[in-house]
């Protein structure tokens, strides 16, 4: 047990500063802490890794005041990756539905915005507009942990009116 | 293509396995009757070989095809179907994992597999109308029908107690979607069985009509966490077909990718199972790592995730020697790391307690589904596509088995731990006798067309790709074999007995991808 409690003191803090993103919200718009529900809609699992890389130390999302949830009930953000099955649609319209208002929708990565390189197929819906209203696209195949960040806050700074 | 031919004493007139320079060696035998098809299956069978996958095509025939590993190497047999009765036989007799692949066939293909008694659907959730990969000119009636929208046939387990717990598609947390039914008697699961299909975003009709490149770019992003995998065996498919051979550098190049991503994988399965059995901390230590790793990828390959790092012909990118410095660096670094994090997790009693007799796969369990990789490693299952058939550049420096017989959790996290150091050590090796610049081979054209077969082994197994090439670099039809529709079965097999609360452990410890299987 004391090999594991010196190496996480000697590994000390590694969470990278915040870049100032002129787009994001401002601490004063997102005072509370925020709650997302992560949605696969098919994805590669190349957004996941991603995602999963949010919560790593360095990145550490949660300390910007955003982590992620099981249940959609307690979330105010649906994040969906994927190009949006033609299998996962209903799953997506219920969880989507499931999310209390107002809440936000991130698209994350190329294939949410608009099927990506699976568009066209008989099985993809060709993105997330397609099925709701998206208010932050964060395009990229797959975008950067930081990338992501930024978008997540940027649903807080938007002025879109909430669904 | 040179080197010593393997004659397999076929009865069908013999069989060559033909070597090549960096994959091992394979064959693809095309056969036109169903009988013939089942003999070869059978010879196989009695020669050792494991079924790795089976798949559909039509071009102007439609066919279906069958992977089987042996010790000498891969062998892809072929079928023509007869276009009256679009049906082929059933191998689930001989390969009881056949089953799985073939009611996929069945779904997207509408050819009939005989023989088969399990005909619920695999990949089709009763949206189509007809197979969505059937011959367009073929009329709805010779097809198998699609499946009416509805509940899915699980099988019902009876008894005092017993109830079923649903999980999914959607779950709790960054995973993908499939739908898991357990039948449970208290806290003890009786019964397991997956239902997946939630992620099919028609692979194979995207493949259809690209180029070369476009379909590079695809095999990629079939699943993201093994993409150095897929476009490899792509790529290895592709230069079969067209009779090339990538230059030296560009093999070193692509080892150098492989193992970067069987590391990255490695790191973060072992943070999750750690996260998984209650120390969170690991999470966070193994993330970093992993991060670092990425950080590193984006540096001198492009990409965090090495996507469209290689491509048929070669690599995408040579390394400076600053660059190898780097990376020489990271492999010291990493060692260092590592050798702590397996000694905090060798100490830790709370995780062995939760790691050892949890998800015990058996040595004949594992043998009987063909399991291989990491898995199949951790239950006995002494192969590894890069120890047992050693092509350049791998066989210069030879990294070792990992092999374990307990098949419990703790075995699967032991053999990760195993694989990263070989890891780390082969990539030493190959940064210190990295040759000159990898340089990118032109593809020729070819006169007719002409298929090509790999295997590749991805950090959860074998990784198989196919391809079927029309003169002017178009591909008429492809196919990449994710291991994962093998761990599904792996996992089912591997869950009864256990708390369901375990579960999620055991199914972090086998990770197989659903994109990977839906396809």
């Amino acid at each position: 047990m004391w090999k594991l409690l010196w190496k996480i003191l000697k590994t000390g803090n590694l969470t990278e500063a915040q870049k100032t993103d002129p787009g994001c919200a401002t601490p004063s718009e997102y005072r509370h802490s925020a709650a997302i529900r992560h949605l696969d809609a098919g994805s590669c699992n190349g957004c996941e890794l991603e995602l999963w890389a949010l919560e790593n130390p360095v990145t550490s999302l949660g300390s910007r005041g955003l982590s992620f949830v099981a249940s959609p009930r307690h979330a105010d953000i649906l994040l969906v990756t994927g190009p949006v099955t033609c299998h996962m649609r209903e799953a997506l319209e219920i969880t989507s539905e499931a999310i209390p208002s107002p809440k936000r929708t991130v698209a994350v990565g190329d294939c949410a915005k608009d099927g990506g390189i699976f568009r066209g197929s008989y099985a993809v819906m060709d993105g997330l507009p397609s099925i709701m209203e998206v208010d932050v696209f964060v395009p990229g195949c797959p975008p950067r942990p930081e990338e992501i960040a930024a978008g997540l806050l940027r649903a807080f700074a938007e002025k879109t009116p909430a669904t | 293509m040179e080197g010593e031919v393997t004659d397999l004493p076929f009865d069908e007139g013999g069989l060559c396995l033909i070597p090549s320079e960096e994959g091992i060696p394979r064959a693809l035998l095309p056969l036109d009757l169903p009988a013939n098809y089942l003999r070869e299956a059978r010879f196989l069978k009695n020669s050792g070989a494991l079924l790795k996958g089976v798949w559909g095509a039509t071009s102007e025939m439609p066919s279906v095809y069958a992977a089987f590993l042996l010790k000498e190497g891969l062998v892809v047999l072929s079928l023509s179907l007869s276009p009256d009765t679009l049906s082929f036989p059933s191998l689930s007799e001989i390969f009881p994992a056949a089953g799985r692949f073939e009611r996929m066939v069945r779904d997207l293909f509408g050819f009939s597999p005989v023989g088969l008694s399990d005909l619920r659907p695999q990949t089709d959730h009763g949206l189509w109308v007809r197979p969505p990969l059937s011959n367009p000119n073929i009329p709805v009636a010779h097809l198998q029908p699609s499946s009416p929208p509805g509940d899915y046939p699980f099988v019902r387990v009876a008894g005092e107690g017993v109830h079923e717990i649903p999980v999914g598609p959607v779950h709790a947390g960054i995973i993908e979607p499939g739908h898991f039914r357990f039948s449970v008697v208290g806290e003890k699961v009786l019964r397991l069985e997956t239902r997946m299909g939630y992620t099919h975003k028609g692979i194979a009709s995207l493949f259809r009509g690209r180029t070369i490149s476009e379909g590079a770019r695809l095999a990629s992003r079939i699943s993201g966490d093994s993409a150095v995998a897929y476009s490899l065996a792509f790529s290895q498919a592709v230069e079969q077909a067209t009779g090339i051979t990538p230059s030296e550098g560009s093999r070193f190049v692509r080892a150098i990718l492989l193992e970067r991503e069987r590391i990255a994988n490695h790191l973060g399965d072992l943070g999750s199972l750690g996260n998984d059995a209650g120390l969170g901390a690991a999470l966070s230590l193994f993330g970093r790592l992993r991060e670092s790793l990425h950080r590193t990828s984006l540096t001198f390959f492009g990409h965090r995730l090495l996507f469209d790092s290689l491509v048929p012909g070669g690599a995408s990118s040579g390394l400076s020697v600053s660059a190898v410095e780097h990376l020489l660096g990271e492999c010291d670094f990493l060692t260092r790391e590592l050798s702590q994090l397996e000694r905090i997790y060798a100490d830790h009693g709370g995780l062995q307690d939760r790691f050892q007799n949890t998800g015990i796969l058996s040595p004949e369990v594992a043998h009987l589904y063909g399991v291989g990789g990491v898995a199949g490693r951790a239950s006995g299952q002494a192969f590894d596509a890069r120890v047992d058939h050693r092509g350049d550049p791998t066989h210069r420096f030879a990294p070792a088995l990992s092999l374990d017989h307990t098949g419990d959790v703790a075995a699967r996290v032991r053999i990760r731990f195993l694989e990263i150091f070989e890891s780390l050590l082969f990539t030493r090796s190959l940064l210190l006798h990295l040759p000159e610049p990898p340089l990118t081979m032109a593809l020729p054209d070819i006169p007719e067309p002409r298929e090509g077969c790999a295997l590749v082994e991805g950090f959860r197994g074998e990784v198989i790709g196919w391809v079927r090439l029309l003169p002017g670099g178009v591909i008429e039809s492809a196919h990449i074999q994710d291991p994962s529709p093998l761990l599904w079965h792996a996992l089912e097999a591997a869950t009864p007995g256990n708390l369901v609360a375990d579960f999620p452990l055991i199914n972090k410890s086998f990770n197989p991808s659903y994109s990977g299987t839906d396809l």
